[in-house]
């Protein structure tokens, strides 16, 4: 019975946070192609104006339909979002799905390993803050986190650029890998790390992983300090909840207390942090990538908002939106499968 | 008006202790240092935001080593690190504080109306903000940025209006959820039942309890902005570099000195960034600790109790 009722209500919580993703996607797609296709004029104008002869950009304008009435692109616009398609660079002709696949596999690779190292650093410094409230760690931690949200990831870089790469020559400071091994390497995946262990090429490996190191562990640093003071604030609200008071009452070790009953509840909502970061992460990305060099899709967007491609441009933050929206749609989920609370 | 709510704002302070006290009062004192250098920049600068050369025409050292003349050193342009740092809290204040008057002017009246008359306007516009809010904040303040420096420039107003697009969904939605709860409480309905019309109840009884939160998101976003404006600077949409100094553009040019060893031209300007948004955040999030009373610790003082005098009738009777 209690099972037949929980997939129930699972499913109707799952069905109604689709219908409110929905508008979510319509409202953002509404506004990029305002913002983007609508104030700008045409894209052909803003990307090759004075470059071609006026009858030559009639032609392109003609050909790419951007003389048809506005509601009608608008229309074939979210048409073509709904079948992946998000048009074509006018710079390079290159397809923005190309871009997502190739530069945004780099992305990809490069936002999981700063998580993974973000959610390393803002789980242990906010645990161990939040334990010991007031005191000496607890200031430490805290200032540990203030200072990291403090500093641009571009300043972060900067300062690892000159430290680990000039002074001490460990790690290389700009693109993926080492000349050879991109020229030597098979790319299937377009995550470097994953096809280098595919092809079993250890040395390719370490030369990928010694790239990542600085731009993950600097974006995951950035990251990381909000994961600080959630999880500090966390520990705080749950320390003060009665059934810890019970546990100490009882008798249990502090140990106990804090592993088993503390922690275990302080780090439920991190799942949703986690969701919330994800739009944190993509901005910082970009931030990261310009820094390292990192032929990611935020430096490709960069570089075609410095080309004035609105189509590229545009395709590029639908993608993204659609991301943002996907990703709280699965993080919300998720919680709510962990968390029964969340469901009513 | 301005009185009682100065004295909610600067009593708890005074009444604070320990370590919260002290986070508001370091954050103050940064906050101060950086807003001298702003106003009285021309005073305390060596040399202009964009000198290159001294009076005698003879050109700055490129990349030159910090030393006597120029503390910081010079850049790859020649001009004086220390100086740019200087102007660029300048800048910085410039911006945010029109940021953060911006997004309030659009935030807090958009946030007031949709919290108190609810129904389709603030589901409407709740989904709007929502949606605004889940985007990443930097890239919808690039693609603002990119879209405006057409039309307005790349100035101060263009940075300006692309950093508070990104902060009005987050002072609409703090505004309308604590209108919602204040909505209900007793002496609202009073003033309604009274007859009071709409505005009067907007503005008299809900406006100036939701006021109260006001100096804590601001100061929090204000460190944030001054982040954002750094990003935009750093990817070359700020401000135009010949118009002021900023720290986001000075990094950027910096990065490729790092491969070459030359740690001044970005070490300054970066602290200069984190000192200022941490000591932001430092008075925001003390004054969060102080003025929020479900955070806020008293001191723990004695308590004395009068001498009991007189036995009560009842402990006579014994039983």
């Amino acid at each position: 019975m209690a099972g037949g009722q929980q997939t129930t209500s699972l499913r109707t919580y799952a069905l109604t946070r689709l219908g409110l993703a929905l508008p979510m996607v319509l409202i953002l797609l509404t506004m990029v192609f305002l913002l983007l296709r609508v104030a700008p004029g045409d894209p052909i104008t803003a990307a090759l104006g004075g470059r071609l002869p006026p009858e030559q950009l009639e032609e392109r304008r003609e050909a790419a339909g951007y003389n048809r009435s506005l509601a009608v692109q608008y229309l074939e616009y979210l048409g073509n979002v709904a079948t992946l398609d998000f048009g074509e660079t006018i710079v390079d002709n290159r397809p923005v799905t190309r871009v997502i696949t190739q530069n945004g596999a780099a992305t990809l690779e490069l936002t999981v390993v700063a998580l993974f190292v973000a959610l390393v650093v803002g789980i242990g410094v906010g645990l161990v803050s939040g334990r010991y409230r007031d005191t000496p760690v607890d200031v430490a931690g805290r200032l540990f986190g203030i200072l990291i949200y403090a500093a641009p990831v571009f300043f972060l870089g900067f300062l690892a650029q000159l430290v680990f790469a000039q002074w001490l020559g460990w790690f290389p400071t700009s693109g993926r890998a080492s000349p050879v091994t991109s020229y030597d390497l098979d790319t299937p995946t377009n995550l470097f790390l994953v096809d280098s262990l595919i092809a079993l090429d250890f040395s390719a490996f370490s030369d990928v992983l010694s790239h990542l190191v600085l731009p993950a562990v600097t974006l995951g640093l950035v990251t990381g300090g909000v994961f600080i003071r959630l999880i500090r604030v966390n520990v705080l609200q749950t320390l003060q909840g009665d059934y810890i008071e019970a546990a100490r009452a009882r008798g249990l070790s502090e140990r106990t207390v804090m592993w088993h009953h503390a922690f275990r509840n302080a780090l439920v909502p991190v799942i949703t942090v986690v969701g919330l970061q994800v739009a944190l992460l993509l901005g910082g990305a970009v931030l990261t990538e310009q820094t390292f060099n990192w032929p990611g899709i935020g430096s490709e967007l960069i570089r075609y908002l410095n080309n004035r491609d609105y189509i590229a441009i545009q395709g590029i933050i639908t993608f993204f939106a659609l991301v943002v929206v996907i990703v709280s749609l699965l993080i919300d989920l998720l919680n709510a499968w962990v968390d029964p609370r969340v469901r009513y | 008006m301005a009185r009682p709510s100065l004295t909610r704002l600067f009593g708890p302070i005074r009444e604070a202790r320990g370590v919260p006290k002290w986070v508001v009062i370091a954050g103050i004192a940064i906050t101060i240092a950086f807003v001298v250098f702003a106003l009285f920049a021309p005073w305390i600068a060596p040399y202009d935001f964009d000198t290159y050369r001294t009076a005698d025409g003879v050109r700055f050292p490129k990349q030159g080593h910090p030393s006597g003349d120029h503390l910081f050193g010079t850049n790859v342009q020649s001009t004086d690190v220390l100086s740019r740092v200087i102007y660029g809290a300048r800048t910085a204040l410039e911006v945010v504080i029109l940021a953060v008057i911006f997004s309030l002017v659009v935030g807090l009246p958009l946030g007031l109306i949709s919290g108190y008359f609810g129904g389709k306007l603030d589901r409407v516009l709740l989904l709007v903000m929502d949606s605004l809010f889940a985007f990443p904040y930097l890239l919808l303040a690039i693609v603002v940025a990119f879209l405006l420096s057409d039309r307005l420039g790349r100035g101060v107003m263009t940075a300006a209006v692309s950093i508070s697009v990104v902060y009005v969904p987050q002072y609409y939605r703090v505004v309308r959820n604590h209108v919602i709860s204040v909505r209900e409480e007793t002496y609202v309905e009073a003033a309604r039942a009274l007859g009071a019309r709409p505005r009067t109840v907007i503005s008299r009884y809900i406006l100036q309890n939701v006021i109260q939160n006001v100096p804590v998101i601001a100061t929090l976003n204000a460190a944030d902005a001054i982040l954002t404006l750094a990003a935009l600077g750093f990817l070359g949409y700020g401000i135009q570099p010949t118009d002021a100094a900023e720290w986001g553009y000075d990094l950027q040019r910096a990065i490729s000195d790092a491969g070459a060893g030359i740690w001044w031209t970005g070490l300054f300007p970066g602290f200069a960034i984190v000192t200022l948004v941490t000591g932001l955040t430092l008075l925001g999030e003390g004054l969060n600790d102080v003025l929020n009373p479900v955070l806020r610790r008293r001191p723990i003082q004695a308590v004395i109790l009068p001498e009991r005098q007189s036995r009560l009738p009842a402990d006579e009777a014994g039983v």
